[in-house]
């Protein structure tokens, strides 16, 4: 068995492991956690496929960014998880019978029979100096350009839709209107009363 | 050397496990929505696969756009998650019946 075989089989199972603990933990925080783990072995199995661009992406961005999100959600709301578990035994055996299903039809088709190494080729290395970086790059805005355009309008969407989403004014809260401040004059607020002068006393 | 077919078993189990997660926890919102974070890493897991295998970097862009649409796709699910929590105090699926659907 060479090394590379190895290291492929140890990030398969501490993957699947993450995986399984993400559905079946009992704390979503500890399922964040796993899905982080998750997220770092399948960006090690990336890295074996030579795409190393997105084995940075998924952890900079997704282990930095969304999950830091979704632990930010769980720790802010205060979840009673206990009432949240039910019927997690009862939808065990129809889950885990579906599950298996799927997967033993799935590897009935993507198995050794169709996509083996006798079927599909392995391909060479690619030689030194080669950067993923730099290929794919040079395809996303040649290419690609107007689908990374239409990517970067959807984050813009997201970006706005998830401030407009949770953004609210609460009506005890006291705030200033800069233009309310503005348009104020000084008849509006000050009024000169004429009146007698009063004597000595 | 490891085939095409170890990596698209891996994306298989990946994917199994996340639908099993969505059987398992489906009055918790926020473990359904990592097992839809699951299964889209079991797809891009297949699309990286393909793309080395049949040395074509097209694979490699759709999975740099499938992971901003997933992106955009946790941010907002957690937004409408936020509000409805504050809006409910609660984000157990069986309470959120209002619309009698």
């Amino acid at each position: 068995m060479s090394f590379e075989r190895i290291i492929f089989y140890a990030f398969a199972a501490i993957l699947v492991y993450a995986a399984g603990r993400v559905v079946t933990a009992r704390n979503p925080v500890h399922a964040a956690l796993h899905l982080v783990l998750a997220f770092f072995t399948c960006a090690g199995l990336w890295l074996l496929l030579e795409a190393e661009f997105l084995a940075i992406v998924l952890v900079l961005v997704y282990v930095g960014a969304v999950m830091v999100l979704f632990l930010f959600v769980v720790m802010m709301l205060d979840i009673n998880s206990a009432p949240l578990r039910e019927g997690f035994i009862r939808y065990l055996p129809v889950g885990l019978a579906v599950a298996a299903l799927m997967l033993f039809e799935m590897v009935a088709i993507v198995g050794v029979r169709y996509f083996g190494p006798d079927q599909v080729a392995i391909p060479a290395r690619h030689p030194e100096g080669y950067s993923n970086t730099a290929e794919l790059g040079r395809v996303l805005y040649t290419d690609y350009v107007y689908p990374f355009e239409i990517a970067a309008v959807i984050l813009l969407v997201a970006i706005i839709a998830a401030i407009v989403l949770t953004m609210r004014r609460r009506p005890e809260t006291r705030y200033q209107d800069p233009a309310k401040q503005v348009q104020a004059k000084k008849a509006d607020r000050l009024r000169v009363v004429k009146m007698s002068a009063e004597k000595k006393q | 050397m490891i085939a095409l077919s170890d990596y698209l078993i891996i994306g298989a189990i990946l994917f199994a496990i996340s639908v099993a997660g969505i059987f398992l926890n489906r009055k918790n919102i926020i473990i359904l929505l990592m097992a839809i974070e699951l299964m889209l890493l079991a797809v891009n897991m297949n699309f990286v696969a393909f793309s080395y295998f049949l040395d074509d970097i097209a694979g490699q862009v759709f999975v740099f756009f499938i992971l901003t649409v997933a992106a955009a796709e946790a941010a907002i699910g957690l937004a409408i998650l936020v509000v409805l929590f504050r809006n409910r105090q609660t984000i157990n699926v069986e309470d959120l019946d209002s619309m009698k659907g």
